[in-house]
């Protein structure tokens, strides 16, 4: 792949500011989370020259204290980590998901998916986030292309028409013909480039946490829907769960207030006795919830990936999979741009990623958040109503089936990472 | 370097360039249309060229060490990408001014383009030869189309290529092309087109058989209001591209 050149040398500007030497590459990413980190392997996998910016050291970001959440993987971000090559390191630790019973607060009528009826894949896969942190670092450094700076900090993103420069604390400068945000959902990078943010609260936190229980998981992902919110339970690898727990935010202080084994029989009284009884592993986490939705995913020489696009409420298990998609379709449009001649950062290839993303992110971050308003209402008819919804969607087996092969993101126009191709 | 650019030129005129290469290269300025344009037919050049020279159009850089000429390179939208994809490319104007805007473009770039201020005539008459001569909504501009075509042809190595991009003369092109184009949609300028120079795809073979090359794909290209975009289609009844080759 051809290597970009935004800019000559320029030495008599160099020696006037006695500034380092400028770093050049063809992307920049502001960012080293989950989602900026799979771009920095997508690009790099083809060739391309990729520089990542992060504020914190690989060490912390993968120590098991700093993110204890896990994430579902659908079964087409599953293909773009494959496509990518990082499934491969990620297998080993993932727990397939072999049915998904939704449940709502008293009500015994469940929602079930079982993931033979739509073929023999599992509907998905939990994996902790700090294994795919290990797994995209180790990657990372096998490829000669990227380059990850951390910790540094960019404090200044000049973007003209034909590169953007980024300015780190320390004064080196990097410049790239495309810029990519990737700093989650109160992305610095966004708001300095002035692109606006609808976003609400919903007064409600989740707590997280790992637990170990008497009774296997059978690869079953609980999802009750309660009154102040859900309460997922996730099979994690060896008889373990991940528990995503959303409540009000004074009952979520209060109950982190508590000592492990109060804590503990609090999610046991609200989960049932499916998994017999729970011990905490490891740490707890709390994580206010909150909606926050970009007006523009792009400006010149600039695009938005991940929380800092979009972050929505993690009932339905999705946002770092709208992240995976958003690495599967930026990094589709920039290769084919390269192979046009055009360069990374050409405004055509970056319209067509935000045309491409903006409805489906807009789409799923409507739903989600419509989901938790129905589901968190103690209004009787309301709940009448999505009980008989809840009944009726699982006596509908098409419309069932069109609901879990879009959960499991299979369907609707998909980049060739997502159909299991090469980028 | 050309005249323009030296260093005894003064400021006004170097910025009047630089200005020049903004408008150019603004994607959703005045070219706006040419930008719109530039996928398609860069996908079409790079697959037609690798196809006949033997290249594999996935490789990183497919038109490795071709020399090309594009005629009527303007600010270099076309020329600039095909040198990324690893052609040697000359791009030449008749207008200094874009040639100067060009230049200062893929200067800041950083991108190895070579421009020129002449017509493919004095070219021709300087017994230049290239592998490939491209000219892109061009001949539609020419005012002796069949001069042009000959100094054009003559550019093309014997076992080289011709790539041509214009407007068929039909009726459809008269209300997409100009009126809507023109007059509806505000994309050109009133006046850019004149449909009687429109050249139909009979009339061009003609011509280019005339001059030794045989045309061998003809492909329509076609707008798609939906996804805001152009793409390859089999209607020929407005803008075109045509592919020829002159044997060894």
């Amino acid at each position: 792949m051809t290597l970009y050149r935004p800019e000559q040398d320029r030495p008599d500007a160099a020696k006037q500011w006695k500034a380092p030497a400028p770093l050049k590459s063809d992307v920049v990413i502001v960012g080293g989370g989950m989602a900026g980190l799979t771009l920095a392997a997508a690009l790099g996998g083809v060739g391309l020259g990729v520089v990542v910016v992060d504020t914190q050291a690989e060490e912390v970001k993968t120590a098991a204290p700093y993110d204890g959440r896990t994430s579902a993987i659908a079964h087409g971000s599953m293909r773009v980590l494959k496509g990518i090559g990082l499934w491969q390191r990620l297998a080993g630790e993932a727990e397939p998901i072999l049915d998904i019973r939704v449940s709502d607060g008293g009500s015994r009528l469940f929602l079930h998916y079982d993931h033979r009826d739509i073929g023999n894949d599992p509907l998905g896969y939990i994996v902790e986030n700090t294994a795919i942190r290990r797994a995209l670092h180790a990657h990372l450094a096998g490829l000669p292309s990227v380059r990850v700076l951390a910790p540094a900090r960019v404090t200044a993103l000049d973007r003209s028409r034909n590169f953007a420069r980024a300015t780190l604390e320390d004064g080196r400068t990097i410049s790239a013909a495309l810029a990519v945000a990737a700093d989650g959902r109160s992305s610095p990078t966004r708001r300095a480039a002035g692109i606006a943010v609808t976003q609400w609260r919903y007064g409600q936190t989740s707590l997280v946490c790992t637990v170990a229980h008497e009774t296997p998981h059978r690869g079953v992902a609980h999802e009750r829907f309660l009154p102040a919110g859900p309460l997922a339970v996730l099979p994690m690898r060896g008889q373990r769960s991940s528990i995503v727990w959303s409540e009000h935010d004074d009952v979520a202080a209060a109950a982190f207030a508590l000592d492990d084994r109060a804590f503990t029989a609090e999610i046991e009284r609200r989960f049932g006795p499916w998994l017999g009884s729970m011990i905490l592993v490891g740490g707890r986490w709390r994580y206010p919830l909150a909606l926050a939705h970009a007006e523009r995913y792009v400006a010149d020489r600039l695009a938005l990936l991940g929380d800092a696009a979009h972050a929505i409420h993690p009932i339905a298990g999705q946002g770092f999979n709208l992240g995976l998609r958003d690495v599967a379709v930026l990094a589709e449009v920039v290769v084919d741009a390269i192979r046009l001649g055009l360069d990374p950062g050409d405004a055509q290839a970056l319209a067509r990623y935000e045309r491409w993303r903006s409805f489906d992110s807009m789409a799923l971050v409507a739903a989600t958040d419509a989901l938790n308003r129905l589901f968190s209402a103690g209004f009787p008819p309301l709940r009448l109503a999505r009980t008989l919804g809840l009944a009726m969607v699982d006596r509908l087996p098409p419309l069932k089936r069109f609901f879990m092969r879009d959960a499991m993101g299979v369907v609707g126009d998909l980049p060739r990472l997502a159909r299991g191709e090469a980028l | 370097m050309p005249a323009a650019l030296r260093p005894t030129v003064d400021d006004a005129e170097i910025a009047k360039f630089v200005a020049l290469a903004h408008a150019w290269w603004d994607p959703n300025g005045a070219y706006r249309p040419l930008h719109k344009l530039n996928p398609v037919r860069l996908g079409f050049l790079r697959d037609a060229l690798a196809a006949h020279f033997g290249r594999d159009a996935r490789a990183a850089r497919p038109l490795a060490g071709l020399r090309l000429v594009d005629i009527g390179c303007g600010g270099g939208i076309l020329s600039e990408p095909l040198c990324r994809l690893g052609a040697e490319v000359i791009g030449i104007d008749a207008a200094a001014e874009n040639i100067a805007a060009a230049e200062a473009h893929a200067c800041e770039l950083g991108l190895d383009v070579r421009y020129r201020a002449t017509t493919a005539e004095e070219l021709a008459a300087e017994g230049a030869c290239f592998d490939a001569v491209i000219s892109m909504e061009v001949i539609e501009h020419v005012a002796d189309l069949g001069a042009f075509l000959a100094a054009a042809c003559a550019l093309v190595r014997p076992g080289g290529a011709m790539a041509l991009a214009t407007l068929n003369r039909t009726l459809k092109s008269l209300a997409l092309g100009v009126v809507a184009a023109e007059y509806v949609l505000g994309w050109l300028p009133r006046g850019t087109h004149d449909w009687k120079r429109f050249v139909r795809p009979s009339e061009l073979a003609r011509h280019l058989r005339a001059n030794g090359l045989a045309p061998k794909t003809l492909a329509g290209v076609g707008y798609n209001p939906i996804s805001d975009s152009w793409a390859i289609t089999p209607d020929l009844g407005v803008n075109y591209m045509v592919f020829a080759t002159k044997s060894a």
